[in-house]
């Protein structure tokens, strides 16, 4: 399973990197007179409500899509990473603080915080980057602590601090690395989550706005048109389908093989 | 039990007003001044200096937080910029609909997924085992935005069988539930498969079956019965992803809920409509994990808070 993921991500870094080579057709070019065709051999994917090739949209859909992925699960991890790690290490006061924010941002449903943040930050990729990150660093964050606050307990970081080890030596030289199994696997989990949230704002009206390509905006442009050019729905909800899929197949994949537990169960 | 009880609702109190205080400031958060914004950029000086004072916004923000938290407690949440209505009567008048479709899709989620969950677990390694989990996965992975309009494309226009959109006979809630449910139905699958295998490993499941029991009534009678547990407190738990996946459901099938209120209130910049939206929701939300929790307390006495 992890190397179907692994594979499908790999499809899609590709396309998103060499994507305007391969599709023959510039993603912002209209052919009004041609709108909503279906696929054919010159137009793969079809033409939109404007008359752009579809395939050459999904290509540089792909690159928005990872773009937000990579940033929002980067920042959010390393934010979660140092915040999480303070608190599990620290304990007292600093964790009681940092603890009782992470139980609030969690007290919203998923998407809903992220919804409202957009609302008022307003609609715009940046906007969307922001609002992503100000939430998905909790996840982390809770992850870190438990895996630190074990951790601190440990032997070689015992030794470490009674050799005289520096705070935070010890936490990114020791107890950090004992999280990175655990985070590798989140930080895979969170791209997909990241791409579906970007997709979800995005067709909502709330995330990339028209003209850029976005997967979930070339989603709302379809929904006018279900019924006399379904290609416009059906091509960008594959893109996201698949890319999700990739990403959770190879975060189960990696989660399986770095727990000894379930890899124990098989 | 009395002592836990009092414990899981103290530490409800400050989750609540973390989050009424995180939706107050929300408004604050608008870029610039944000009576300004509501009214947009044409609107005059003088239209903008009363929405300010109608709102409240030209008073000290410790007075204006006060005045929030005690108008929430008071089901008192301001009124629509748009329609002037009270925003609890808005938001009351939306409630049935968002009810009725949560409670559909996690009906066809539940239905769905046990038997998957049972028979991936029942046949584990075989072909059945990996069709459940690939379906599991692309349940998880196919956005609700997408699985909609396909099911409508399919079951609306191809086949002519179910309307595409609006609320009314059972006809409509089918296509919505379906959307909605799928995901959750992909994790209570996973959810069911991994407890009950669990438990499939227990002595007392090895001690039925050598009293006689079959692999059927082992596994109906006595396994799935405690797997249940977890499965259980996932439904409760996943009850805030339903509502959140509401807000896009009702959005592409026209259904006439919160979600819906709430995506038309940040098109109109109805600031007032859209706090009250978001504080409904999460406050739903907290309620029903705290349910969840205190149900679970109280079907396992092993679970205490010391």
């Amino acid at each position: 399973m992890s190397k179907v993921g692994a594979a499908t991500v790999l499809v899609a870094i590709v396309a998103a990197l060499i994507g305007p080579a391969l599709a023959r057709s510039d993603p912002a070019a209209q052919d009004l007179a041609r709108r909503l065709d279906g696929p054919s051999a010159t137009h793969w994917f079809g033409l939109d409500e404007v008359g752009r090739d579809i395939f050459a949209r999904v290509l540089a859909g792909a690159r928005i899509s990872l773009l937000v992925g990579i940033v929002v699960v980067s920042i959010s991890s390393a934010v979660g990473t140092l915040l999480g790690s303070i608190a599990g290490y620290f304990g007292g006061l600093i964790d009681e603080a940092i603890s009782r924010i992470i139980d609030i941002l969690l007290a919203f449903p998923g998407l809903l915080l992220v919804i409202a943040l957009v609302a008022v930050l307003g609609p715009s990729l940046a906007n969307v980057v922001v609002a992503l990150s100000l939430i998905g660093w909790v996840g982390y964050a809770r992850l870190v602590r438990g895996q630190v606050l074990r951790a601190r307990e440990f032997e070689f970081v015992q030794a470490a601090r009674a050799l005289g080890a520096g705070t935070p030596r010890i936490l990114v030289r020791h107890v950090i690395p004992t999280a990175l199994p655990a985070l590798t696997v989140q930080a895979t989990l969170g791209m997909g989550g990241a791409i579906l949230a970007e997709a979800a704002l995005s067709f909502l009206g709330l995330g990339v706005q028209p003209p850029t390509p976005s997967w979930g905006t070339m989603l709302n442009g379809g929904r006018t048109h279900l019924l006399d050019a379904p290609h416009l729905t059906i091509f960008p909800g594959l893109a996201i389908a698949f890319l999700v899929l990739g990403f959770n197949f190879l975060g189960d994949g990696l989660r399986d093989a770095l727990d000894p537990v379930t890899r124990r169960a098989g | 039990m009395l002592r836990f009880l009092a414990r899981r609702l103290a530490l409800t109190i400050p989750v609540l007003l973390g989050v009424a205080s995180l939706v107050f400031s929300l408004i604050h958060l608008i870029p610039g001044d944000p009576a300004q914004a509501m009214l947009g950029e044409s609107a005059s000086p003088q239209d903008v200096a009363e929405l300010r004072a109608r709102l409240g916004l030209d008073r000290p923000l410790v007075e204006q937080y006060g005045r929030f938290l005690e108008g929430a407690l008071h089901g008192d949440l301001g009124r629509s910029l748009r329609t002037n209505q009270p925003v609890a009567t808005a938001i009351l008048e939306r409630l049935p609909a968002t009810i009725e479709l949560a409670a559909a899709a996690m009906i066809v989620a539940v239905a769905f997924a046990i038997p998957l969950g049972i028979a991936a677990a029942v046949w584990r390694g075989t072909a059945v085992d990996h069709t459940a989990s690939t379906v599991s996965l692309l349940g998880i992975s196919i956005p609700n935005f997408w699985l909609g309009p396909l099911l409508a494309i399919v079951f609306s226009i191809e086949l002519g069988w179910l309307p595409v959109s609006g609320r009314g006979t059972w006809a409509h809630l089918v296509l919505p539930a379906i959307s909605l449910g799928a995901a959750l139905a992909a994790i209570l699958a996973r959810m069911t498969r991994a407890t009950l295998l669990e438990e499939l490993r227990e002595h007392y499941v090895t001690a039925a079956r050598a009293r006689g029991a079959s692999r059927a009534r082992a596994v109906v009678r006595h396994a799935f019965r405690n797997s249940l547990i977890p499965v259980i407190t996932l439904i409760g738990l996943q009850f805030g992803a339903v509502l959140t996946g509401a807000v896009i459901t009702e959005t592409i099938f026209a259904w006439p809920g919160i979600g819906r209120l709430l995506i038309q209130s940040i098109g109109f910049r109805d600031y007032p409509l859209v706090q009250g939206c978001i504080l409904l929701i999460a406050v739903t939300y907290v309620g029903m994990n705290l349910l969840t929790d205190l149900l679970y307390g109280l079907v396992d006495p092993r679970i205490r808070y010391e």
